[in-house]
């Protein structure tokens, strides 16, 4: 099984080894492959009934909570990553959650949808919320209730006290080296938490 | 007539042993035997044993259909050829506790002292006692190290000690609808279940037996009032809501509303083959279960012991061991590195969820077999611990 490349670019910041926990680790996958490929032990915490049965078939630690319930039940530094993969835009309360993500491992990962990519903003200028395979929701009925962009993602990671290290951006599956707050549909963000 | 998917006609069969059990009391039981029954092959490597643990009322007839006829097994559901726990692949076993009254020893058999039943004189057992009591028998099978031991309340409490007594003993834990140790609540709502039998005037302090009597208003209640506690609040709306058996109010204290009329018939149904010593015993052994209680009530310190991996499951209606107290264990778990998965289903149906069939449930428990049946083909390693982070 592939791993996708954005979650490829994740594990590639992730030490052998380490202690990882997963913020709605959907199937596992990330998870697993780091058990697999680099001998990691970790969590994966998962809402959703279908994703935790398919991550128990991968055998990874999956425990089905809420983030907010959830990252409650670990202590201090208990993990040298956190990892919080495209579902920072479906958090309630996104600064408590990046603030309990410094709390429990010493780097985070974050990744999102970024919300600042042209065709959005074409779609803006039409008059119409976009509607894209990022974001594939109508206004209406979408569980992404805080999408942002490049830059207000780094400016609430510095207001939270999160140093990042790394920015990684994809477009379409494939790295984007220029303009990338205006060509990124993903964005992949490595910070250390002290 | 046998199901497909059923384990088809099934014999109990008897253990006995000589050797005496030192009970968490300080007293023993020097002979006894456990009555249980068993489903599937047990391997040449003898690595594909799961024990199925009971709980209140239930019994070793965990799955399939006895000759004389009867009800199925009562995780029938769970546990046959192509089921969650599929018997084609593993070797399954259901034991009847001690202090039961399913044919294991119990108040109901004979003292050897005096050749008369033992009535209120049968020690009181704990989970541990039983758990040593089938950590017998499963040397009598010859089984070193379980596949799993599983069960649901208070037969997850005891898969819960299992890892805690026996920790090189068994690589998996699946404990569903369970609790580390009871509420206040829950041992109040059996305080009272045990009032009702213990004043019922054909209990006679517990020797019954001997007086050719049956203590069965007092077993009734004790069950009416179990049973609330195993449905959740919506569950009963739904079945019964205040739908009337009468026309309209009688203006009477007969059975009106039709879920008197289901307790009533529940209570009753149960008098006529469960024993009032054994309700006693068991509910007492719920209050008692606390493996926190020698670490100064620190769960984390105490399931510091466990090897296994888990799979503990709850059930969002169940309010007698309600969600939150599974998250206990698993947090506790946590804490010390242990490999764990958590679910909690959404299901509507109360702390009785853990028997009834639910496909998110019962493809969970499915997937995690299939998991323990993978690990099974690439090793036979007994679980070791992993170093604290």
């Amino acid at each position: 099984m592939t791993l996708r490349s954005d979650l490829q670019q994740i594990a590639h910041w992730i030490a052998p080894r380490s202690a990882v926990l997963d913020l709605g680790c959907g199937d596992g996958a990330l998870l697993a492959h780091l058990r697999d490929a680099k001998g990691c032990h970790g969590y994966g915490l998962e809402i959703a009934d279908d994703n935790v049965l398919a991550a128990t078939r991968l055998r990874v630690n999956v425990i089905q909570a809420d983030l907010e319930s959830g990252l409650r039940m670990f202590a201090d530094d208990r993990f040298d990553t956190v990892v919080l993969s495209q579902t920072l835009q479906a958090v309630h309360r996104t600064e408590d959650i990046l603030r309990e993500m410094a709390r429990v491992a010493r780097q985070g990962v974050v990744s999102f949808p970024n919300f600042g990519h042209w065709r959005h903003a074409l779609s803006l200028l039409a008059g119409r919320m976009p509607v894209t395979p990022e974001i594939p929701y109508q206004w209406y009925d979408t569980p992404n209730i805080h999408l942002c962009t490049l830059k207000d993602f780094e400016i609430l990671a510095a207001k939270c006290g999160l140093r990042v290290t790394d920015r990684v951006v994809f477009a379409g599956g494939e790295r984007v080296q220029w303009l990338p707050g205006l060509r990124a549909t993903l964005a992949l963000y490595r910070f250390q938490t002290r | 007539m046998v199901q497909p998917g059923s384990v088809g006609v099934v014999k109990p069969q008897t253990k006995h042993f000589a050797q005496t059990l030192r009970l968490t009391s300080g007293a023993s039981i020097g002979d006894y035997t456990l009555m249980y029954e068993t489903y599937g092959e047990l391997n040449a490597e003898r690595s594909n044993a799961v024990l199925i643990c009971h709980a209140l009322n239930a019994s070793h007839h965990v799955a399939g259909a006895h000759a004389e006829g009867g009800n199925p097994g009562w995780w029938d559901n769970m546990i046959g050829p192509g089921k969650p726990v599929d018997t084609n692949r593993f070797f399954v076993v259901g034991v009847n506790n001690l202090g039961s009254c399913f044919g294991s020893t119990g108040p109901m058999s004979p003292d050897p002292a005096t050749g008369k039943p033992y009535g209120a004189r049968f020690p009181v057992v704990t989970v541990e006692d039983w758990v040593d009591a089938q950590a017998r028998l499963a040397d009598a099978l010859g089984i070193v190290q379980w596949a799993a031991v599983m069960g649901g309340s208070l037969g997850g409490m005891q898969a819960l000690s299992w890892t805690l007594r026996y920790p090189a003993r068994l690589r998996h834990c699946v404990a569903i609808a369970c609790t580390p140790k009871l509420s206040a609540q829950n041992i109040a709502f059996n305080e009272v279940a045990r009032t009702a039998i213990r004043s019922d005037p054909d209990f006679y302090g517990g020797d019954y037996y001997v007086h050719g009597a049956v203590p069965k208003r007092g077993l009734a209640v004790a069950r009416m009032i179990g049973h609330i506690t195993y449905l959740s609040g919506d569950d009963m709306a739904e079945k019964f809501g205040r739908l009337l058996r009468t026309q309209d109010y009688a203006f009477g204290y007969g059975v009106e509303f039709e879920v008197e009329s289901y307790l009533r018939y529940q209570g009753d149904k149960f008098a006529e083959y469960f024993d009032a010593n054994t309700y006693l015993l068991i509910t007492r052994a719920l209050d008692y279960f606390d493996p926190a209680k020698e670490f100064g009530g620190d769960l984390t310190a105490a399931l510091e012991r466990a090897r296994a991996r888990f799979l503990i499951v709850s059930f969002t209606t169940d309010w007698r061991f309600p969600p939150a107290r599974s998250r206990e264990i698993v947090e506790a778990l946590v804490a010390h590195d242990r490999d764990v998965t958590y679910a909690e289903i959404d299901a509507p149906h109360g702390h009785d969820a853990f028997l009834l069939e639910d496909k998110r449930y019962h493809r969970l428990v499915a997937a995690y077999f299939d998991v323990i049946q993978g690990e099974q083909r690439t090793s036979h390693a007994a679980p070791a611990a992993r170093g604290a982070s």
